[in-house]
């Protein structure tokens, strides 16, 4: 029945809630690199430009999947300390 | 390669699955399925995303559009790498609520409203009927290219028989294992663990022959690349409205989709598994893509000009003479397309039979009674429902002449799932979305998604006729189906993605705010949107209720099956501090019942079911309003004086409970004394007084003899007495002697009624025995255990008041122990006395003198415990029923042990 | 001279049948009642000069019908003796809080018991 969450937390916690940041982030980030190609793909209208269009996207998406895969770990661990506590007040 | 080597391929490996399938089933059952639930299985059963429009149409769309294919993989990579913003909460909100489908979440979010169930269910139905014929084209196709290569003169099948054939084995096993068990979490291990094998199955088949085509038909990466900026691919452009507009359809596609909905959150059996998956599944997705545009753009150079691009994957291996890689990409494709069907199936069903079957059974039925076995129903509509999805899609397959391109057809349920976007995150993030809302949203965009997407794409002419196209209907310009509001040269997919999804956020945004929920949205729309604020005591969908609990059992039993109710009625009223089958109907256990029965039937169809027996029992705005505040006025003053108050009442609670102890165990004392000199001095008082009449003498030796008759049986009376307190002392100090050995229950059994037969040898009872289950060998002390069923056999023979009483012996094994139900058919034993009859004295009918003290239930619990085992009364079977519960092998006495 | 009339409601059948054979032995007519929940109108109907209450009774107690009984001023003045194999003391409290004019545990003798009787119909 803790009402009042501290206004300023612990190392730990802190770094937490970093990382939740972070995951909320990370697909806002990987929106803008997939929808990045509309902006110059027109203008390069005569370059054959599938297969470098296709390694960045690629690229892009190897860097995502990395990146989830670091936050995973983190994030579970959180989630079994603390099931859920604190949860949309951080 | 001959076609019927591949029939045979086909053959085996559907075995094969029945097998994995099978055994995993088994293993579950015996609770040994822990590893069979990883992140890993979890990860690999998400891939039915992945059908055969993955697997074969991915490099035809590669090969039509370019890089435009990936669109359909970068959605859901973002959904996934953003699961702590949708899919964590969505998972949660899905085990918490134990939500059965897609439709049955947002039926339940929205006031259990099971109108809304049905819209959704139709709209699955119809977005996924034209999906299923997808799968079944493709496999027929591919049957097709195997027959066409084939050197024997095999004639190309009749591809229409091959796709029938292929819908029924599909049907078939998915009816066996989809449907075995109506499980308590609705979740199918077998099943899951079978797709996870096809998963790598298809992922294999297509890394092969993308590993085959790079590095031995092209020698290596950059001639792939090479070969790309020569082929026409490159000419490809993007065009923005399609690259965003796919994106964002496959992402809402991922989460609404039937089939994703049921592995995503229904097949879930831990939250943290969605960590793994997060960035596991998007790999996955990487790894399937990786090689499409190599093998399309090989595809096109090696092939003949006008082969079919959809099925590169097939013919190049073939085509450069690899019968083995083409046998397992024609796997791969297999497996694409069955997993989908299967999976789809199954959710499909599962709405069907919650959302259509149950609530018309319900509202037809003749009495309001829940009768009969309900589970059989669930299953058999099920099982129907399973044939009928995939007759559906057969129809489809056979009506259209499956000749679009395998894109277009799973764009178009795309979108058609899409429609369910917004009352589901509206559902989740927004508590001001309301049932009338989602009602107008789904239903509009439902209806535009139908006029300009599924109509049309039967052909011009053909669904809709072609002045409709070209006019409008009714010559109304501005309702033409490619260009509604004369919005015109959009592409015909986006511009009803648009239209589509534009209206029905508005209505469903409009619909809310202008609308008012009634109170149990407003419970459910809390608990969804605060799914993991727990320190929120949740109100209750409902007040103290009115309900039976033992017509509440009889319902449980019906549904979850007799063994399942029974064990959750026990662990409930364990909670709640009870002994026995019959928790009291406070609010909570009404929605835990109603939480386990929706895992069975849906939200909307179990409370339906529990209102009907509670009465009108519902909560009211002025009471949620009333619940509120009383909450926030206890947190307010419990942040301060939390940690002092719970101090003092833990110690008061500790004093309360050592002098309630104290005191009861006096007014036992008292009471039991009390009873005792009652039971001695009643049979004392005719012996005194026949006696001293006798000692007067002078009377006639009839009434002499008579006298002397109650004064021996008044004697005996009190022996009786004597020696049933002397037994129950001596089981209540655990200083009996137990005899044990092993012994035969079916003897046991028939030593007891034959012994029982002499209490009111006047009363026939036809006697029900499952003589094959009773086939049991015990290790215990045969002699108190006949003395317990003696007594059982024996009350019932003195007390069913039936007029043809029958008495039922139901004998089970459950691991290590056994248990024996005596049942009969009289009217049982009323509620308020069922904690009574195993006390001491305690008798229901004081005529019933000549059964003795009314100490024989107490004797027995007594004996039970001796044996280690436990005898409860049975309630909601219709008669006074007994459960008998022991171990199978009793090593030593409970007591000794204990010593 | 008319016989006393003496109304028992007792469910021990025996007790009963004891009880029976003493006062029709002693000149008295016996009415014998083995359920509580009759008792109290049996006893308006029939007007008794003297009651025996067992204190157990199926039905209806004998402390709840004593107290019937006194609460109606025809019924006040009826001579009562209660019966009870309890014997506690309790128990004879409640039936004398409750009105009764005599308390006679069981077992009891039965000169003792007739001599009772006849006592509470002369007083």
């Amino acid at each position: 029945m803790k009402r009042r969450s501290p206004v300023f937390l612990a190392r730990r916690s802190y770094r937490l809630r970093r990382i939740r940041d972070a995951a909320r982030l990370l697909p806002v980030a990987g929106g803008f690199l997939f929808l990045l190609p509309v902006l110059w793909a027109p203008a390069a209208s005569e370059s054959r430009d599938t297969a470098p269009d296709g390694i960045y996207l690629f690229g892009v998406w190897l860097l995502l999947i990395g990146a989830a895969a670091l936050l995973s770990r983190p994030l579970v661990k959180d989630s079994e300390d603390a099931p859920a506590s604190a949860e949309e007040r951080g | 390669m001959p076609f019927n080597l591949l029939v045979l391929a086909c053959v085996t490996y559907v075995a094969f699955l029945f097998l994995v399938a099978f055994v995993v089933e088994r293993k579950a059952a015996r609770g040994a399925a822990r590893w069979l639930r990883s992140p890993v299985v979890y990860t690999l059963s998400l891939s039915i995303y992945c059908t055969a429009w993955t697997f074969y149409g991915a490099v035809g769309y590669a090969a039509r559009s370019g890089l435009e294919f990936l669109t359909i993989y970068l959605g859901p990579t973002l959904v996934f790498i953003g699961w702590w913003w949708i899919l964590r909460k969505l998972v949660h909100i899905g085990r918490q609520q134990r939500v059965t489908s897609i439709a049955d979440m947002i039926s339940s979010r929205y006031g259990k409203s099971n109108l809304l169930g049905v819209i959704v269910t139709v709209i699955c139905v119809f977005a996924a009927t034209p999906y299923i014929a997808l799968q079944l084209q493709s496999v027929t196709l591919s049957f097709g290219v195997f027959a066409a290569a084939g050197t024997y003169g095999w004639a190309m099948p009749d591809t229409n028989s091959t796709a029938l054939w292929v819908a029924a084995g599909l049907t078939l096993f998915t009816i066996l294992f989809g449907t075995r068990n109506l499980d308590a979490n609705e979740q199918h291990t077998g099943v899951v663990t079978a797709i996870a094998v096809e998963a790598v199955v298809k992922l294999l088949a297509l890394l092969a022959v993308g590993i085959f085509v790079v590095w031995f038909v092209a020698s290596g990466p950059a001639d792939i690349v090479a070969r790309i900026h020569a082929s026409s691919i490159s000419d490809w452009e993007l065009v923005p409205s399609r690259w965003a507009g796919f994106t964002l359809l496959s992402g809402a596609a991922v989460i609404t989709l039937p089939r994703m909905f049921q592995v995503l959150v229904v097949e879930n059996s831990d939250e943290r598994h969605l960590a793994t998956a997060s960035w596991a599944f998007p790999l996955y997705l990487l790894a399937m893509s990786l090689f499409v545009v190599p093998i399309a753009v090989v595809g096109l150079e090696v092939m003949p000009t006008g082969a079919n691009p959809d099925l590169f994957v097939l013919t190049l291996p073939l085509s450069q003479g690899q019968g083995a890689l083409a046998m397992l990409a024609f796997l791969g494709g297999f497996s694409s397309a069955t997993s989908m069907v299967i999976v789809a199936s199954i959710a499909l069903a599962t709405m069907v039979s919650n959302h259509v079957v149950m609530p018309l059974w319900l509202s037809l039925r003749p009495a309001q009674s829940v009768s009969g076995d309900v589970r059989r129903l669930v299953l058999l509509s099920r099982r129907l429902s399973i044939a009928g999805v995939l007759g559906l899609g057969y129809l489809y397959y056979s009506l259209s002449g499956g000749s679009s391109a395998l894109a277009a057809i799973g764009l178009i349920s795309f979108v058609g799932v899409a429609q369910m976007l917004p009352a589901m995150l509206g559902g989740i993030f927004w508590r001001g979305a309301t049932r009338n809302g989602a009602i107008w949203g789904l239903g509009i965009g439902f209806a535009v998604w139908v006029y300009a997407l599924f109509l049309p794409s039967f052909g011009p002419g053909a669904a809709l006729p072609i002045d409709v196209f070209m006019q409008g209907p009714f010559g109304l310009d501005w309702l033409r189906p490619y260009a509604l509001f004369g919005v015109q040269g959009m592409d015909p997919m986006i511009h009803a993605l648009f239209w589509s999804l534009t209206l029905n956020t508005t209505a469903f945004t409009l619909g809310s705010l202008f609308s008012f929920p009634g109170p149990v949205e407003r419970v459910q729309g809390l608990a969804f949107v605060n799914v993991f604020d727990t320190e929120r005591a949740e109100p209750q969908g409902w007040v103290q209720g009115r309900a039976e609990p033992e017509a509440l059992l009889v319902m449980a039993q019906r549904i979850l099956g007799d063994e399942a109710a029974l064990a959750f009625f026990e662990a409930q009223a364990q909670a709640q501090g009870k002994a026995g089958y019959l928790p009291d109907p406070v609010p909570e256990f009404l929605d835990a019942l109603e939480r386990r029965l929706a895992s069975s039937v849906g939200a909307a169809t179990a409370h339906a079911m529990i209102t009907e027996l509670a009465g009108r029992a519902r909560v009211t705005v002025a009471d949620l309003m009333r619940m509120a505040g009383e909450t926030a006025q206890i947190m307010e003053y419990s942040s301060q004086l939390e940690s002092q108050r719970e101090e003092l009442t833990r110690t008061a609670r500790q004093l309360r409970d050592a002098n309630e102890k104290l005191t009861q165990l006096s007014v036992q004392k008292d009471a039991f004394l009390s009873q005792i000199s009652h039971e001695l001095r009643t049979p004392m008082t005719s012996i005194r007084a026949f006696s001293e009449i006798m000692m007067e003498g002078d009377m006639p030796p009839e009434m002499a003899a008579n006298y002397a008759r109650i004064i021996n049986e008044e004697a005996i009376r009190l022996t009786r007495l004597l020696d049933d307190l002397l037994d129950l002392g001596v089981l209540e100090n655990g200083t009996v002697q137990l005899n044990l050995k092993l012994a035969n229950l079916s003897e046991l059994i028939e030593r007891s009624l034959r012994a029982a037969s002499h209490t009111r040898p006047e009363r026939s009872f036809t006697i029900q025995r499952d003589l094959p289950a009773e086939q049991i060998f015990l290790r215990t002390d045969p002699d108190r255990l006949c003395q317990v069923l003696i007594n059982l056999i024996s009350n019932a023979r003195k007390y069913c008041d039936s007029a043809q009483p029958e008495l039922r012996l139901v004998v089970r094994q459950r691991g290590a122990r056994v248990i024996i139900d005596v049942i009969d058919n009289g009217t049982g034993i009323p509620r308020d006395k069922q904690s009574l009859i195993f006390e001491k004295f305690a008798r229901l009918t004081d005529q019933m003198r000549a059964g003795g003290a009314g100490l024989g239930l107490a004797i027995c619990r007594e004996i039970m415990v001796n044996l280690g085992g436990s005898v409860s009364y049975l309630p909601g079977q219709g008669g006074a029923a007994f459960r008998v519960t022991l171990p199978l092998r009793l090593e030593k006495s409970p007591h000794e042990r204990a010593a | 001279m008319v016989a006393r009339h003496a109304m028992l409601i007792e469910d021990e059948p025996n007790i009963a049948e004891a009880i029976r054979f003493l006062l029709r032995r002693d000149g008295w007519e016996v009415t014998t009642l083995g359920d509580g929940g009759v008792a109290e109108a049996r006893v308006r109907e029939q007007r008794p000069d003297l009651v025996i209450l067992d204190l157990m009774l199926p039905g209806r107690s004998g402390i709840e019908i004593l107290e019937a009984l006194r609460a109606t001023p025809d019924t006040a003045g009826l001579p009562v003796m209660m019966l009870t194999a309890k014997g506690q003391g309790r128990d004879r409290e409640a039936a004398e809080r409750a009105g009764a004019d005599l308390f006679m545990a069981k077992p009891f003798s039965n000169a003792e018991f007739v001599a009772a009787a006849r006592s509470l119909i002369r007083a």
